[in-house]
């Protein structure tokens, strides 16, 4: 079976700025993949790429198996993109939006007005149906832009930043979304800042930082390449976990995070057997001590130890 | 929510371009529906004017009101119409503002049906600015002297010089970064062009500079045809002028303007 995305060095500047710096991608069909990176990373550009909506400087890249140059109608013909702002018309009324977006794909003035009526009722629009979007929520604004991408089923379906700036209960119905879609077998490329967003959605990440990859695999996997389980331990006052930071270093030759003053301190631990012992030790020199956890490194602490990894190089 | 029914049927055949440009002008349409202060703004402005300038300037001018009338009421009609086209622009940067211009340059089909549909729901707009103001000029009292016909011709010419203007608004539209932009820009641009022409007062008291601009304004031009039909009189070679220079706005700026499109 073709990739649904195949990239290869896609360049892309804006004037001075390198937004795109040599991304390679490579996106599996049915999977949902998650483009994650702060602001300015370059995930917008490269979606814009992808929808045909810029053109790459240099690369190549392919998109069901169709050339982004050569073939772009038949890029825009299977792909769909649900931008980061809601892309429908203020002035229209849910139902006509969507309506205006089928007949455009090729349905009949009845198909579309069906598969308009179908999808608000399934996105829990009908009641709004008939009114202006401009009188909608950001939430029901979003779920309607979605619904506009998917009035025929594309093949990937594109979602820039789809919860950024919705409240948690929108963010919730956005997620539903997804995993429904994702469900019924439709590729989706989303990007996001929220590394919790791309750890409950995405079968796959790539971290994008300064217009590349700098890292790419599963999120358990991503989380696993930056160590094992972390052992938190914390006290009342900054002394006590100093002295506790020092003890850890001497006795145990472990890479103990402080941050002078903070009364909480962290080291990696892989064993649980060498927790237990190091948790022992520190009852019995440290009795300040005042609690502990031991987790596993969040999504947040790989993208921080990436891009930090990625400004040390020249 | 329930979700469910998420996937559509087959995919139907793809759009031909025409049956998406009329989706696009349908959608023109729906937007005028719903927002129809858009058509009121700019046909109140140059009715107060053919109001005013008949009663205040009128006798001094021509020494009756009646014959002002007679002699501003076709390039009031141009005015009008003209400046509705401004909204094109406007509408094509509020579009792109907003995202809806991604949404459609991602779909399928033709590139331009986007453009050409708007612009051929602005033709309706366009007739219905030169209603308005036909009907207040003939309730109060101008002669149209070339019957049913030649107010029908002369309203089609201006809609047709309003639809290539149109062109020019949807380039600053792409060009410019707000929409009120286009409209201060459009609209200035509109007056200045209407006033050093031969609208409001017969060129021949003119100083020569200003006089030989109003020569050259294609305004002017459209003017005179649109007077000629009104008046009954013969129209041949202002109408043929006219419509040249509608071709040749045309001609320039709408590739201009689907070639901004793209790279938007």
């Amino acid at each position: 079976m073709t990739l649904a995305i195949e990239t290869a060095g896609l360049c892309k500047r804006f004037g001075e700025v390198s937004a795109l710096d040599g991304l390679d991608l490579t996106v599996e069909r049915g999977v949902v993949y998650g483009l994650l990176g702060p602001n300015g990373a370059g995930k917008t550009t490269a979606v814009r790429v992808l929808a045909t909506l810029i053109a790459a400087d240099d690369g190549v890249a392919r998109v069901l198996g169709h050339d982004l140059r050569r073939e772009a109608d038949a890029v825009r013909s299977r792909l769909a993109l649900t931008g980061q702002y809601a892309s429908v018309d203020q002035d229209l009324t849910g139902a006509e939006n969507l309506t205006l977006i089928g007949r455009l794909l090729g349905h009949s003035g009845r198909a579309a007005r069906d598969r308009a009526a179908e999808l608000l009722a399934a996105f829990d629009l009908a009641d709004a149906a008939g009114r202006p979007v401009k009188q909608y929520s950001g939430g029901m604004r979003r779920r309607l832009d979605i619904a506009a991408s998917i009035v025929v089923t594309p093949d990937l379906l594109v979602l820039d930043e789809p919860t950024t700036g919705l409240d948690p209960r929108s963010r919730a119905d956005v997620w539903r979304i997804v995993r429904a879609l994702a469900a019924q077998g439709t590729t989706i490329l989303l990007t996001t800042q929220y590394l919790e967003e791309a750890d409950a959605l995405a079968g796959r990440v790539a971290v994008v930082d300064h217009g590349r990859v700098v890292a790419e695999g599963t999120p358990s996997a991503l989380k696993a390449s930056i160590g094992a389980a972390r052992l938190h331990v914390r006290f009342d006052d900054g002394a006590g976990a100093a002295a506790a930071a020092d003890t850890l270093r001497s006795a145990f030759g472990l890479e103990v995070v402080h941050e002078p003053g903070s009364g909480t301190l962290t080291a990696p631990v892989d064993d649980p057997e060498r927790a237990a012992a190091i948790l022992g030790e520190l009852t019995r020199r440290h009795a300040a001590m005042t609690g502990f956890s031991l987790d596993r490194p969040s999504l947040d602490e790989v993208f921080l130890a990436l891009t930090a990894h990625q400004e040390v190089q020249p | 929510m329930t979700i469910e029914l998420l996937t559509g049927g087959p995919r139907p055949p793809r759009a031909g371009a025409v049956a998406t440009t009329a989706a696009y002008a349908r959608r023109g349409l729906l937007k005028l529906r719903r927002v129809p202060e858009q058509l009121v703004d700019v046909t109140i402005g140059p009715i107060l004017l053919l109001v005013m300038f008949t009663y205040v300037f009128g006798g001094a001018i021509s020494g009756t009101t009646g014959d002002y009338l007679q002699f501003l009421l076709p390039g009031i009609l141009v005015m009008g119409v003209l400046l509705t086209a401004v909204q094109a622009g406007v509408t094509l940067q509020a579009d792109r503002s907003a995202g809806v211009v991604d949404r459609f340059r991602s779909l399928p089909g033709w590139r331009a049906a986007p453009l050409v549909g708007a612009v051929l729901a602005d033709s309706v707009r366009y007739a219905a600015t030169a209603a308005i103001i036909v009907v207040t000029g003939l309730l109060l009292g101008f002669d149209a002297d070339g019957g049913v016909v030649g107010v029908l011709a002369a309203a089609l010419l201006v809609v047709g010089f309003a639809f290539a203007l149109s062109w020019l608004f949807t380039t600053l539209g792409l060009a410019v970064r707000s929409a009120s932009a286009v409209q201060g820009i459009g609209m200035m641009a509109i007056f200045l062009l209407v006033f050093v022409s031969n609208v409001f007062v017969d060129p021949a008291t003119l100083p020569g500079a200003v006089a030989a601009f109003v020569d050259v304004n294609p305004i002017s031009h459209l003017v005179d045809a649109v007077r000629a039909l009104l008046y009954g009189e013969p129209a041949g070679a202002e109408v043929g002028l006219a419509l040249a220079e509608a071709a040749a706005v045309t001609a320039v700026f709408a590739p201009l303007t689907a070639r901004l499109y793209r790279r938007s």
